[in-house]
């Protein structure tokens, strides 16, 4: 496309960082499962950003796409596990903030 | 290059739409935003049964669970509401020089990184890498599928046993 590859990799990198850092930074300062299972879904949509542009880059797009389809099933997996946990978190406690977990048993 | 560049800051602006967004059926809105503009970052890039995937599962699907989500648990009261508008900006007030903080770091470091990519254009089919070469893969993915399916069932069956239904 006319521009180094360097810089192409910088460019990708940045924007996948400054992704992923959204999503971790929601993680962080947050008490609510539901926002904490978005932050994670931020975080692994950098992750598929930069595995593209790995590809992309390298000449092995066929191989990063690969990765990508096994990275989306096993995201779909774990969001859907996690909303089931979820739901059962709010009929337990009423609640989806995990400072609710104080009364845990064991 | 600019459409890129473009694209690349549309979706960061709507992964900070998505964390910071007060509603969650608003940052359910934005994380489907998010995942369509990386399917065109995708296709753009040549990646075109990734981007199926993603435009299918993460925004389609994904969306679906977390608005099933949202109806399965309660409303917020007024009050909770208006105390979580409040809080919003305290909690995510460290976001936006974090992250400029981070462009710019990522900025000059560039030269010292000094990275040299290999520039091939070795073009194979996705579907033989996925066949072909990572079959073996294939069955790990069947089987983390299939754990998924026994763990929701366990999960809402342990729900609606409490419920006595």
């Amino acid at each position: 496309m006319g521009v180094e590859p360097a810089t192409w990799f910088w460019l990708f990198l940045t924007f996948a960082a400054l992704v992923m850092i959204s999503g971790l930074y929601c993680f962080l300062v947050t008490f609510n499962l539901l926002r904490m299972l978005i932050g994670l879904e931020i975080i692994i949509k950098g992750v598929t950003l930069l595995i593209i542009a790995a590809g992309f880059l390298s000449g092995q797009l066929a191989l990063a796409q690969a990765i990508v389809i096994t990275v989306i099933v096993i995201e779909v997996v774990i969001m859907v596990v996690a909303a089931g946990l979820i739901i059962n978190f709010h009929d337990l406690f009423d609640s989806l903030n995990v400072k609710n977990t104080r009364s845990l048993k064991g | 290059m600019i459409t890129m560049a473009i694209l690349l800051v549309a979706m960061a602006l709507a992964a900070l739409w998505t964390v910071t967004a007060n509603l969650y059926l608003r940052a359910t809105i934005a994380l489907a935003l998010t995942s369509v503009i990386l399917t065109v970052i995708m296709f753009r890039l040549g990646a075109p049964t990734a981007a199926v995937f993603e435009l299918s599962v993460c925004a389609g699907l994904i969306s679906v669970i977390f608005i099933s989500v949202i109806s399965l648990t309660h409303r917020l009261t007024l009050q909770e509401f208006l105390s979580r508008r409040q809080n919003r900006f305290a909690r995510f007030r460290y976001l936006p020089p974090l992250l400029i903080a981070a462009a710019l770091a990522m900025y000059f470091a560039r030269q010292p990184l000094g990275v040299s990519l290999p520039w091939r254009e070795t073009v194979t089919d996705a579907r033989s890498v996925m066949w072909d070469l990572r079959r073996f893969d294939l069955f790990g993915q069947v089987m983390v599928l299939l754990a998924g399916v026994f763990g929701v069932v366990t999960l809402f069956r342990g729900a609606k046993n409490r419920d006595g239904r």
